[in-house]
């Protein structure tokens, strides 16, 4: 069934896209409001349209570069740097969830945050105080890099990349709708969940794509992508376990 | 140039270098498996489970 393995991938590029630009702008949206209450919030604003821009042009300029390497390049490349990269947001989930790290929180992090900005000394540039513009578009240029790297590789690797573009812009219209709404930093949204989810995704693309960039061949090809997720589900699950039990710490 | 090597480091390799190591070592092993001939599918999913287990090793050590 062709059309059905192409809605699970389309699925699950979309979930991922979504599910890591979700994350990365609950961060943001508490940078941005930090710099807006402690700075004002026309050059807080204004340094997350500068940075939006900026991303904007990496996306628009990458994009069509990354289409004309041919998939099997592609794949092994980007499939070797998700896989590096998802291990990095899987093994500090696992960290979190087994208690060997502390968890995020957005409302220490506002805090802390808010503090530093209102200690901050006021140097006005371009009629904006600069320690709110650059605050604002340093965090939003770091955070949405990560997706922005997430939407490319995803979609080119995957053939969509409006389709991955479009599963991170639902999550940045949703965060920064409830951000407007609330004003407040989104500490009850289940972020450290969620990361744990974008490093399971993160990894099981990143396994797939570099096996077969490498010149692997999957069984049943595409329709091996569920069963790949469920075994990076098992394996963290059981490592969160051991963990948890002090197994797989050194005596 | 620093800053900037620094970024990408941070972005790709992270806290512990084993991870991004392992892939490289992995992937490589899965070319030489199938430049000769042999079904190597199964190679990756295995380094995930070692390369995990040795990162996680470190950090809870």
């Amino acid at each position: 069934m062709p059309g059905t393995i192409f809605h699970v991938s389309a699925v699950f590029l979309v979930l991922s896209a979504f599910l890591a630009s979700a994350v990365e702008m609950v961060e943001a949206l508490t940078i941005v409001l930090a710099a807006g209450i402690a700075r004002g919030w026309r050059s807080s604003l204004a340094g997350l349209a500068a940075a939006t821009f900026a991303l904007a042009v990496i996306v628009a300029a990458l994009g069509p570069a990354l289409t004309v390497v041919p998939l099997k390049d592609l794949r092994l490349v980007v499939g070797g740097l998700l896989l590096a990269f998802g291990l990095q947001w899987l093994r500090k989930a696992i960290l979190r969830s087994a208690g060997l790290k502390a968890l995020h929180d957005e409302d220490a992090l506002f805090a802390e945050e808010l503090a530093a900005a209102r200690g901050a000394e006021h140097v006005e540039r371009a009629g904006l105080d600069w320690y709110g513009f650059t605050l604002a578009f340093k965090g939003v240029l770091l955070e949405g890099l990560e997706v922005a790297f997430i939407v490319l590789t995803f979609g080119s690797t995957q053939g969509s990349i409006p389709l991955a573009a479009a599963g991170a812009a639902g999550a940045v219209v949703l965060v920064a709708g409830i951000g407007i709404a609330v004003r407040a930093p989104l500490a009850r949204v289940p972020e450290n969940t969620m990361k744990f989810a974008v490093g399971v995704m993160l990894t099981t693309f990143g396994i797939f794509w570099s096996a077969e960039g490498a010149g692997a061949h999957w069984p049943g090809d595409d329709a091996s992508l569920p069963g790949v997720l469920v075994f990076v589900i098992l394996i963290s699950a059981a490592y969160v376990a051991l963990l948890r039990n002090r197994r797989l710490v050194t005596a | 140039m620093r800053k900037f090597g620094r970024f990408w480091w941070d972005f790709v390799v992270g806290d512990d270098w084993v991870g991004a190591a392992g892939v490289v070592v992995a992937i490589g092993a899965t070319a030489v498996l199938v430049a000769a001939h042999v079904a190597a599918w199964w190679l990756l999913p295995l380094a995930v489970v070692l390369v995990l287990y040795v990162t996680l090793r470190r950090a809870a050590a």
